[in-house]
């Protein structure tokens, strides 16, 4: 429900923010389409005067159809646009368009959200299950070095920027050792049989980033709720019956550790996505986040809003699946 | 949980004794001297100038620093040598009536294994109606003298008396290069007149460097007695310059760093005061009163915690503006929630503890309790919350300007970095462009981090760190 809500509040506030400007932009588009019109079509005035009096008049004209007279505030603007917005109906990016030359923002945006998809959530997986197996681990050590080295890369990773890592690796990756290439947009086209691999290779970089930078403090935190549960009784009386201590580690503590550590991943998913959308800006990795990045350079506005909605939503999305998998391991908890 | 306060004695031992907290401190401590140096020593102009390309014309392009220099991993190259009126020796001959020259020479002793980049004559004449003459002339290491450059200033439209002229010569005018092509037979193989740079430090004999001691003679000749050389100079552009090297835009990067670090504070403390203090009250507020004042509050501070909040930030600096106080407000909203939660459960076990429910059975009002007998209590954890969320903002801030949205007017780490970027100074191999900005940005995180977890961890032993 919280979620819904969250959503909600995101639209409000990006229409309140920038319902201004859109009003600028799409009078301006009108404007210049009458004029447009008029310059084009056949009709004869007698005088300036007249004609500017056909301009404003197709121009009332078409405000009212599209419901410019009124303030971008008011309700059935407000919610229209909350309606248009919900479903990507955002008119033209002026600088950018699709592979088959579609400048629609809905088109541009769903042209590149599956390689956002496919570079996130591969590697959110990776550093995921990293973690499951790293965090037991160690939390079996407390103190030995692997276990200090898992806490100092924790530290580490939270106060280093992941794209600035992300520049380094282009330096010592591209630069030093020409190992992969420094500008992850693939060069086949994407019709083009060899482009899977092609892009698989481009992704390679920017996916060993996410993840060098992510599974540090990831596994710290499963290891920090692990080691709580290992002091419990009930492990104890596990390792007293001759279970072996690998089944108790992964499965038993795991298991019961899970519920805070999903918590937690729903909660830190915010600020690392955030990092993330500036990590495909630093690969020039394809997807949404290098959108929003030159959409920001230009000041495509119409793109900006829709691309600000989409991100909200992926956000929200990941939050209710982990709220689903919370609910998976405590079933105590019911979640909508 | 229980709250006690420790002895302040005892603290400073407790925290002098942690490892990680004093690193941390020894971090932050060469950083506010850093900062001290950046606003004491370096000209305030150099920061307000940051963005003006003018102002750096006299620096290289994109240089590495100088201590790489070493002549260890290869050729030595050329150090970026700025010269000014204050490095010439100025001699002044009077050879007729109302002719006068003035001899500004520079010395320059040349021990590289390669070639400077380019090279400039910047020169600022004041004179009367008859323009000066500028001629320069080189004397090589060897005893050969090359004249490179002959040309008479502009001469006065309005036939004022009062003329003023700066200008460049740079070592691709057309006129350099016409000297220099009759200068061709002196060498033994063939030279290239359009790289005055590398003919002018050629041995003439063979293809390589010419090493030691040149004498650049820049002389005026004036023809009124009024006529002033106000500004002459060389400028030998180098592949390394100072201590952190200059960007693409010829600026020099140590002092963008030097200046990034007050900012850095001040942004990164400013939120997370701000944050921090916003959320106590919040909290607060929302645990004591509890019931329905607490669901409603705490709805409200949920829906913060998870709005997600860098695709907000950008909407937010689009379309209002990008002020740093304007960014340091911004970056308050998405951060004053993850505090208002931590103060709320603590508040609502502390509301049961007997001294509060003695004033409130005394008649406190609840402002009162609040803010005499609550607050209080939790302001050492204060202290330790608002050092840990120092490296979020700092972060925060750096996102934003790495995404182009900071505040224009100033040099922020992040700014650097997106600057980097946008140049692609990763895939080109400029690498201090990238390291020290991030390096900084980590430093300073990382020292926040490692106080607040000790403060916390002294302050709070039971509480969790999650």
């Amino acid at each position: 429900m919280n979620i819904v809500i969250v959503l909600f509040v995101t639209l409000v506030m990006t229409i309140g923010l920038s319902g201004e400007t859109m009003d600028k932009i799409l009078k301006n588009t009108v404007n210049v389409d009458i004029v447009a019109q008029v310059n084009e079509g056949h009709i004869k005035f007698d005088s300036v005067q007249d004609r500017q009096k056909y301009l404003d008049s197709q121009k009332d004209l078409q405000y009212k159809s599209l419901g410019l007279n009124e303030p971008w505030y008011s309700p059935t603007r407000f919610f229209n646009t909350l309606f248009k917005v919900a479903i990507l109906d955002l008119g033209n990016s002026h600088f950018f368009t699709t592979n088959s030359g579609s400048s629609s923002v809905r088109d541009i945006v769903i042209e590149r959200i599956p390689n956002t998809l496919l570079l996130f959530a591969t590697s959110t997986i990776v550093i995921i299950i990293i973690g499951l197996f790293l965090g037991p681990f160690v939390a079996n050590k407390v103190g030995s070095i692997w276990d200090r080295m898992t806490s100092a890369l924790a530290v580490f990773s939270t106060s280093f920027p992941t794209w600035w890592i992300g520049m380094l690796m282009i330096y010592l990756f591209a630069f030093t050792y020409h190992i992969f290439p420094a500008r992850s947009t693939p060069l086949t086209s994407p019709s083009d049989v060899s482009y899977i691999g092609d892009l698989l290779y481009h992704m390679t970089l920017p996916f060993i980033t996410l993840i060098l930078v992510g599974f540090g403090s990831w596994a710290y935190i499963v290891r920090y709720f692990v080691e709580g549960v290992l002091s419990e009784d009930y492990i104890t009386s596990k390792r007293a019956i001759g279970i072996s201590k690998r089944k108790i580690l992964y499965s038993h503590a795991l298991k019961n550790a899970a519920s805070p550590i999903v918590t937690i991943i729903a909660l830190s998913l915010a600020g690392s996505f955030g990092g993330s959308i500036i990590v495909e800006a630093v690969f020039d990795w394809p997807g949404i986040g290098k959108l929003y990045y030159d959409a920001i350079g230009v000041s495509d506005v119409p793109l900006i809003i829709g691309l600000t909605y989409v991100f909200t939503l992926i956000f929200v999305i990941s939050v209710f699946i982990m709220n689903l998998f919370y609910a998976f391991f405590d079933p105590r908890i019911k979640t909508a | 949980m229980t709250n006690q306060i420790v002895p302040h004695s005892d603290f400073l031992r407790e925290f002098s004794q942690s490892k990680s907290g004093m690193a941390g401190v020894i971090i932050l401590l060469s950083l506010t001297i850093i900062m001290l140096y950046a606003i004491l020593a370096i000209p305030l102009e150099s920061f307000r100038q940051w963005n003006n390309p003018n102002y750096w014309i006299n620096y290289p392009k994109a240089a590495a620093p100088q201590w790489t220099n070493t002549g260890l991993f290869g050729p030595k190259v050329f150090e970026h040598l700025i010269m000014t009126l204050d490095d010439a020796s100025i001699t002044k001959i009077v050879i007729a009536d109302n002719i006068r020259t003035e001899v500004h020479s520079y010395a320059v002793d040349f021990s590289y294994d390669s070639y400077p980049n380019d090279f400039m004559i910047p020169y600022s004449v004041k004179y009367g109606q008859i323009p000066p003459v500028l001629q320069v002339d080189i004397i090589r290491p060897d005893g050969i003298e090359f004249r490179i450059y002959y040309s008479s200033l502009p001469s006065s439209l309005a036939k004022s008396n009062e003329n003023q002229f700066s200008s460049r010569i740079f070592s691709t005018d057309p006129i350099i290069a016409e000297y220099l092509r009759q200068l061709n037979d002196s060498f033994r193989y063939a030279q290239d007149s359009s790289k005055p740079q590398v003919m002018i430090f050629s041995d003439i004999q063979e293809n390589k460097v010419l090493k030691g001691k040149y004498l650049i003679k820049e002389t005026f000749y004036l023809f009124n007695d009024s006529d002033t050389v106000q500004e002459s100079g060389l400028i030998l552009g180098g592949r390394v310059y100072g201590l952190m090297g200059t960007d693409e835009l010829r600026r020099d990067l140590a002092i963008g760093i030097l200046w990034g670090a007050p900012i850095a504070l001040f942004i990164g403390l400013s939120v997370s005061i701000g944050s921090v203090v916003i959320g106590l009250i919040y909290g607060v507020m929302a645990g004591y009163k509890g019931n329905r004042t607490d669901d409603g509050l705490m709805l409200i501070n949920d829906i913060f915690y998870t709005l997600p909040a860098l695709p907000l930030l950008v909407i937010m600096s689009v379309t209002l503006g990008r002020s740093i106080f304007l960014i340091t407000g911004f970056l308050v909203i998405f951060g004053w929630a993850g505090a208002a939660k931590v103060t709320r459960s603590l508040a609502m076990k502390m509301k049961n503890l007997q001294y509060v429910e003695a004033a409130k059975l005394m008649g406190q009002s609840d402002i009162k309790i609040i803010f005499k007998h609550i607050i209080p209590q939790l302001l050492p954890l204060t202290f330790a919350s608002i050092a840990i969320s120092v490296p979020a903002a700092i972060l925060g801030e750096a996102a934003l300007s790495f995404l182009g949205l900071g505040d224009p007017s100033i040099p922020t780490w992040g700014q650097i970095l997106h600057e980097a970027n946008s140049a692609s100074a990763a895939s080109r191999g400029l690498w201090w462009w990238i390291m020290p900005p991030g390096v900084m940005i980590a430093l300073t995180g990382l020292s926040f981090i490692l106080i607040g977890n000790t403060l916390d961890s002294i302050l709070n032993p039971k509480a969790r760190k999650f």
